[in-house]
């Protein structure tokens, strides 16, 4: 297009000889084409897995403990033998919905590589008994809309998906359903809501975990677009070469989107649980470092509801079971840099903004709290802040999130992490995500709020008397 | 059940209850039972939680998270919300700690952000649940120093209800309510997160009968009823706990009154009857007896018009005529108590008179109610309902949101046997359409048809039977349910027959004698045969079917007597008219459609010198010197229960059993004669004349906010009719038979089947009544343009 | 105002009858009426309404949850610039200033000509090229003042208009499911057993 860069290509693709699980075919121009999809190994995969029985595809997938990619890292093969027996039928929901602010790679996935998700989501449904797939695609994303569309109807035409599947007496169809811009419904209930053509609210659970309760009320498998694309490669390689990258409880690679201040900022697939922070953001494979030679002050490490990390935390390795204990979360693989001219409160500013706005609406303290977080800060941030102000934010955020909240250890200030996760009044993840990041700023930094807010005089009555 | 074996003479093992689970509730243990939800659990052992959107007629949402508690877990305590959480055997449930309080005041201060505090001009004030909780749960202050959410104050979103956005905590309970229960969801949530508000699409009002309810479930003032705005402060009103007898399905309610005046209705929860819902027109017919139109003085007809005596003139003057020894006849009775009821056949009874019924011709024979009966809670229970009955959406419509939440939430299938679609035909199983006459046949069908006669056979059927067509005679209803019941012999039936008390007046001494029914009363009142008749809240002027035969019954009778709380077009024709107590006016007991006998209470005093029914039946027996010896209710509920015991027992009890106690008659079957009905012509339409919620009744038509919800009349019949006809939408046709012609307005429905034509009863507009004639079993009409 | 067009009426059926709820074609077919009229008429709702069996004031409370969809016209191009953070680390703030300045309205309005509505976005996932911004959905990245005038400009000339169809398309290619191709819907009310494949019967 002709402003600004060209669609998908980032720096970052295709550098280095690192294991490429996902991003294999992102360095070719027609990577989107069944020709060239098959012509690269495309559906190999696929054909693999129905020369197995479903069980035994199943267990392989179990076994490579094929992290959920979409944000809370549940493993692929455990969440779908969680399905109730002998309840039929069963769905397949691809959660490809991206939204989370930060977050961009399920977008590239689908426009580089629409075939890989088909055929993953073709094993899932294989494995896992389910009888349809409703793939739904977040209303913004037009050509990863058109992309989607166009492989379906390839791929329909050529016989990978629908009756008969390779003459194998698989039968499955692929729904393409695209959603209508609202963050919250890429929460997994919501978008069932969402698909049933309601309003995309959260459902409560229990009792309704999807994979027990969920689209039409069967027992329903909700899996990110990410986590899909890799089953193909693990179908042609096994388990065994899948784990044999990354550590255990981490295997395999992961999309991270480094954004912000840094040099190459850009989409990578890394290994998981061994690259650390430190190497994405400065290593010369990666992002090369802080632009402009600037200092780097803080990170957000997994996305916009993660609680932010300082310089302290970057030898931390992508592994969920040290960042917890650190004071974050790693999520859907969205690092956002800043550095040392970073206005903290006001970019604090840009994430509560965001949760505030997108709250469905559905519990009083995101619904009520996030606006409130929202008015207060953009109060500060306009200077018309008072000290008062600072310990109202804290006030509305135990209401959202009653107790402590997680966040990074600091040596400059001498305190200790307290180890993700938290408690929430809520539903969902949008109401604390709107606290995380005021309270990242203000525990975190609280000088530069300090710095914004008017001390708060108290007029005795009297004097107010006497002025009159 | 265990199977362990127990020896004779060992202590019988008691069977454990598999459900029976035991919790902790800040340390009291409690039995519970397993899907149960904890703040049930807590209610019932009188543990508050405090709740906004949690309702325990709706399904649970989660939404206002007020109800917060903490809950023992494997990882500490954790914050649950008590409405969606069930209960587990060992649960440790906490609801009282500091981190329960904070999340309690916390939730409080944020629903109070955006509320706007306009508490002094707001209609709930004083008895908001938002306040009272602020007050007993809240911080104490609110710290929100923002600008507030601003809408537009409130605005109409129905005829009958006014929301205010501002007032509103979005606690899905309206549009939960409308879409869950009352099945109109003609409001919903729109926009999202900090806007979200409740509204209805645009130029698409609130129009459910059931619009009420919402006002009464809303936990602020965001929705409020017209007819009760601004009228009382909660401090003001005084209630007592009655029975609604607006229809037979006799809703519990609470009637409320403020300075003497009745200001508000609102619904009990009775887990047997109407679990706290009501319809709007029971809700809101208030109104009428607060009328300015209502009778206040006895009137004696003199020189040929009605003029204002005492009591004694007036009741003097009746009780010669009834000395006369002239026949007396007694129509009407079922807007009244059992009492009044009761009191009227004994007077009846001391005339000698062999004349009296309390339907109008609209109903069924009272030998239903000696089938083997079902009750509301049978019918929802069953496995099969099959519906030979009206529109129960249009004419009880509680009992239509029973059945709804049964077909809907748990499996029960209803087998729908109807002229043209209902409110329920979405809801069943199998719809069966049927032109009038032809239900035998139907019948005959769904008999022959394998899956529904397999469904049949499952067992557990209840027949819900009533009057669905007014030009139609009764015994092909009649005919068709016996059809059914000797194919189904094990079902039971519950007679839907519409009027407040028709089954006590019926039970206690108003049903017809020898078969002379209305129909044959009026008819030996044309042919001069009736000395006195007296009609006794009915107006068989308007209400009568085939209204030549009143209007030469009323015209026949020597003397009319009208006993009523307005002057209706027959009480203007009586030449004796006596101001009747009305609801709310009189203590007594009600039984409803399944033979419940419940209490309905006096709350306001009778207008002017108006009397309850059973007190002028005395005061007549008194003068035509037989005097019952009844001075008192509690007198003639003993003389009742001398001759009607369960009656008598029932009224007794009603005090204290809320529920109210029921008193079936149930037998054995007795067969009805199969009726043959000639063929349609295939020029004609076979007509359907039946009720629609709102009409020219005098208790909607007397009350300001319902006067002008009746639709109107028209004549409905299928797209391809009209065009046949040749008649567009909304243009005039003359509506013709031998009898009589009428211009009415035409609607085309893909509700009516083609070859039927659907009147609405008693609407503003041209009468249909001229074409129905009593002797014919069905009626034709021919439709053609003007 | 418009109900849909026999035309998108067929492709309503087509697309409800892929979903074993009708409710469930919801959305898609709120975009079908988007695309037909530039915005969401209250026509087409209740024509919605019709076909999917819901109310009018449903299709409206699910409609108005999300934000694409428009209740009243806009521009033949939305341009909806990102503001949350990775943009705004990257200057949105001052791209959006410039971008009010350039077309002379504020956020959410619409240039006198019609031809252009602006609003401000949150996330478009596309962090890594911020700022970002979206016309009709198509891409624009690393915006700079220069190159937002550029597709002004651009715009204004119709050089863009093979690329960027008119407000309310947003995918040109739709799914098509052949008539022999297709596995078929799976309503929970058809679907009693396992599928055949799990009990072995698929093998190549
Ligand atoms: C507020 C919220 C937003 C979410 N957004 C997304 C999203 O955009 N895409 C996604 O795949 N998962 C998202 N998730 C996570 C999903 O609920 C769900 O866990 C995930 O789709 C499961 O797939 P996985 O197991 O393959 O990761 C979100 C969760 C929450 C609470
Ligand atoms: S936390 Fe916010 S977005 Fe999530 S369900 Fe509650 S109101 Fe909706
Ligand atoms: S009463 Fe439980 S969340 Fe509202």
């Amino acid at each position: 297009m002709s402003a600004g860069g060209t669609n998908s290509f980032a720096p970052g693709f295709y550098e280095g000889d690192r294991p490429r699980i996902v991003t294999s075919r992102f360095g070719l121009e027609d990577s989107h084409t069944l020709a060239r999809f098959v012509a690269t190994g495309g559906y190999e995969g696929l054909r693999r897995a129905l020369g197995r029985p479903a069980g035994e595809v199943h267990d392989e997938v179990r076994s490579a403990t094929v992290l959920g990619r979409g944000g809370a890292g549940f493993p692929a093969g455990t969440k779908w033998g969680l399905t109730p027996q002998e309840v039929w039928p069963r769905y397949l929901v691809v959660n490809g919905d991206e939204s989370e602010p930060g977050t961009y790679k399920d977008r590239l996935l689908m426009e580089r590589d629409p075939h890989q998700l088909i055929e993953g989501c073709l094993i899932a449904c294989y494995a896992a008994g389910l009888s349809q797939c409703f793939l739904y695609i977040r209303g913004e994303m037009a050509l990863a809309q058109e992309r989607v569309a166009t492989a379906l109807n390839d791929a329909y035409a050529a016989g990978y998906v629908g009756r008969n599947i390779l003459g194998s007496g698989f039968s499955v169809d692929i729904v393409l359903h695209w959603g209508a811009g609202a963050y919250v419904v890429g929460e997994e209930t919501a978008l069932i809501e969402s698909l049933e053509g309601n309003r995309g609210m959260p459902r409560l659970k229990p009792p309704y975990f999807p994979a027990a309760i969920g689209l039409y009320g069967q027992p329903t498998i909700v899996n990110n677009v990410e986590t899909l694309a890799n089953l193909p490669w693990l179908m042609v390689n096994g388990a065994e070469a899948y784990t044999a990258i990354g550590t255990p409880t981490s295997p395999g690679t992961r999309m991270v989107a480094v954004s912000g201040h840094v040099k190459r900022p850009g989409v990578y697939e890394i290994v998981n649980g061994t690259t650390t922070f430190r190497d994405l953001l400065f290593g010369e494979e990666f992002c090369g470092g802080m632009r402009d030679g600037r200092t780097l002050k803080a990170f957000v490490p997994g996305g916009g509801s993660a609680p932010w990390f300082l310089p302290d935390q970057l030898d931390l390795p992508f592994e969920a079971s040290q960042v917890g204990p650190a004071g974050s979360m790693l999520g859907s693989g969205a690092v956002m840099v800043m550095d040392d001219t970073t206005d903290i409160p006001r970019a604090a500013l840009t994430l509560t903004r965001f949760y505030a706005h997108e709250s469905c609406g559905k519990c009083t303290p995101c619904r009520e709290g996030g606006t409130w977080l929202e008015r207060i800060l953009s109060r500060i941030v306009d200077g018309k802040g008072t000290d008062a102000d600072l310990d109202q934010l804290m006030e509305v955020g135990q209401s959202i999130c009653p107790g402590a909240f997680p966040h990074a250890s600091s040596e400059r200030l001498g305190i200790n992490a307290t180890p993700f996760p938290y408690r929430m009044n809520t539903i969902c993840f949008v109401g604390p995500s709107a606290f995380a990041p005021v309270h990242s700023a203000l525990t975190l930094f609280r000088e530069e709020f300090d710095a914004r807010v008017t001390r708060r005089i108290h007029i005795p009555v009297s004097a107010v008397g006497a002025a009159q | 059940m265990s199977t362990t074996e127990t020896n004779a003479g060992e202590t019988p093992e008691v069977p454990v209850d598999p459900n029976a689970v035991s919790i902790s509730i800040n340390g009291r243990s409690v039995a519970a039972r397993k899907g149960e939800l904890i703040i049930a659990a807590a209610d019932r052992e009188g543990e508050y939680i405090p709740r906004f959107c949690y309702h325990p007629r709706m399904s649970s949402v989660g939404m206002c998270r007020q109800c917060l508690v903490e809950v023992e877990g494997p990882r500490g305590p954790m914050m649950v919300v008590s409405c969606m959480t069930p209960v587990a055997d060992g649960q440790v449930v906490r609801t009282e700690t500091e981190q329960v309080k904070r999340a309690q005041e916390g939730m409080i201060e944020m629903l109070l952000a955006n509320h706007p505090l306009d508490c002094p001009v707001c209609d709930t004030g004083g008895e908001c649940p938002l306040q009272d909780q602020a007050f007993s749960h809240g911080p104490g202050e609110s710290r929100f120093v923002e600008e507030k959410r601003h809408y537009e104050k409130p605005i109409p979103i129905s005829d009958l209800v006014f929301l205010d956005r501002e007032r509103c905590i979005l606690c899905d309970r309206c549009t939960r309510f409308a879409r869950e229960v009352a099945g109109d969801p003609l409001i919903s949530f729109t926009q999202r997160g900090n806007n979200t508000q409740v509204m209805t699409f645009p130029d698409e009002p609130f129009a459910s009968y059931f619009s009420g309810n919402t006002v009464q479930i809303c936990p602020v003032g965001a929705l409020t009823a017209q007819p009760y705005r601004f009228k009382a402060r909660p401090w003001d009103l005084e209630q007592r706990e009655s029975t609604c007898t607006t229809c037979s399905v006799g809703c519990r309610t609470v009637v409320q009154s403020s300075r003497d005046e009745l200001v508000r209705y609102q619904g009990v929860d009775s887990d047997p009857v109407n679990w706290g819902w009501m319809c709007d027109r029971g809700r809101f017919n208030f109104q009428s007896v607060n009328s300015e139109d209502r009778l206040g003085t006895p009137l004696m007809r003199r020189d040929g018009s009605l003029a204002a005596t005492s009591w004694s003139v007036a009741l003097d003057a009746v009780a010669r005529e009834m000395r006369s020894g002239g026949a007396v006849a007694v129509l009407g009775g079922s807007r009244g108590t059992n009492e009044d009821a009761f009191m009227w056949g004994l007077l009846a009874d001391a005339v000698g008179s062999t004349m009296r019924d309390a339907q109008m011709d609209d109903g069924l024979p009272s030998s239903v109610f000696s089938l083997p009966q079902a009750t509301i809670d049978s019918a929802c229970a069953a496995g099969t309902v099959v519906l030979l009955a009206p529109d129960l959406k249009e004419e009880l419509p509680v009992l239509h949101i029973r059945l709804r939440d049964a077909a809907t939430r748990h499996g029960l299938r209803i087998i729908e046997i109807a002229s043209h679609d209902t409110g329920l035909t979405p809801h069943a199983w199998r719809s069966v359409r049927c032109e009038p006459g032809a239900q035998q046949d139907a019948v005959r069908s769904v008999l022959a048809d394998a899956e529904m006669s397999a469904q049949l056979a499952g067992g557990n059927v209840v027949v819900v039977v009533g009057r669905a067509n007014l030009a139609e005679s009764a015994a092909t209803t009649m005919a068709a349910l016996d059809g059914l019941l000797s194919a189904v012999p094990a079902a039971t039936v519950l007679p839907v027959l519409r009027r407040g008390n028709v089954r006590g007046a019926l039970g206690l001494g108003l049903a017809p004698v020898d078969g002379n029914d209305t129909a044959s009363v009026l008819e030996a009142a044309a042919g001069g045969k009736v000395a006195c008749l007296v009609l006794l809240g009915a107006d068989p002027l308007s209400d009568v079917a085939d209204a030549d035969l009143a209007r030469r019954g009323i015209a026949g009778a020597r003397f009319v007597v009208a006993v009523d709380t307005f002057l209706t077009r027959s009480a203007a024709q009586a030449d004796v008219v006596l101001p009747a107590a009305a609801y709310g006016e009189k203590d007594g007991t009600t039984t409803n459609l399944e033979g419940r006998v419940s209490n309905v209470v006096q709350k306001i005093t009778p207008r002017g010198t108006s009397r309850a029914d059973w007190m002028v039946a005395a005061e007549l027996l008194h003068l035509l010197g037989k005097d019952a010896g009844v001075a008192t209710l509690a007198d003639v509920q003993r003389l009742m229960s001398a001759r009607f015991p369960a009656f008598g027992a029932a009224a007794a009890s009603v005090e204290v059993r809320r529920n109210g106690v029921v008193v079936t008659s149930g037998g054995a079957r007795q067969p009805a004669p199969a009726v043959s009905v000639t063929p349609r012509s295939s020029y004609d339409f076979r007509l359907v004349v039946s009720r629609k919620l709102y009409d020219l009744a005098v208790g909607t038509a007397q009350s300001p906010s319902m006067a002008n919800l009746a639709p109107g009349a028209a004549v409905l019949v299928h797209p391809l009719d009209a065009e046949r006809v040749g008649a567009r939408d909304g243009a005039n046709v003359k509506v013709s038979n031998s009898h009589s012609s009428v211009v009415l307005p035409v609607v085309s429905s893909g509700a009516v089947p083609r070859g039927t034509a659907v009147v609405p009863f008693n609407q503003p507009g041209a009468d249909v009544r001229g074409l129905i004639r009593r002797g014919e079993p069905v009626t034709d009409v021919r439709i053609e343009t003007v | 105002m418009a109900r849909l067009t026999e035309e998108n009426v067929r492709l309503a059926q087509e697309i409800i009858s892929r979903y074993p709820r009708p409710r469930s074609a919801m959305i898609p077919l709120l975009h079908l009426a988007q695309e037909q009229d530039g915005y969401v008429t209250e026509d087409a709702m209740a024509h919605i309404a019709g076909l999917v069996g819901a109310s009018p004031a449903e299709v409206y409370g699910t409609a108005s949850f999300y934000e694409m969809f428009k209740f009243h016209p806009v521009g033949r191009y939305v341009i909806n610039i990102c503001g949350t953070m990775s943009c705004a680390l990257a200057g949105a703030e001052d791209l959006m200033h410039h971008a009010e300045e350039k077309l002379g309205v504020r956020m959410g309005g619409t240039t006198d000509d019609g031809l252009i509505t602006l609003e401000r976005a949150e996330c478009q996932a596309a962090c890594t090229e911020a700022p970002c911004l979206q016309t009709n959905y198509r891409y624009s990245f690393r915006v700079t003042a220069e190159s937002f005038d550029t597709l002004v400009d651009d715009l204004r000339a119709g050089r863009l208009a093979d690329e960027i169809p008119p407000h309310g398309t947003v995918a040109r290619v739709r799914q098509h499911i052949p008539a022999d191709k297709g596995a078929g819907v799976h309503a929970p009310e058809d679907v009693k057993s396992a599928p055949a494949w799990l009990d072995g019967k698929a093998a190549l």
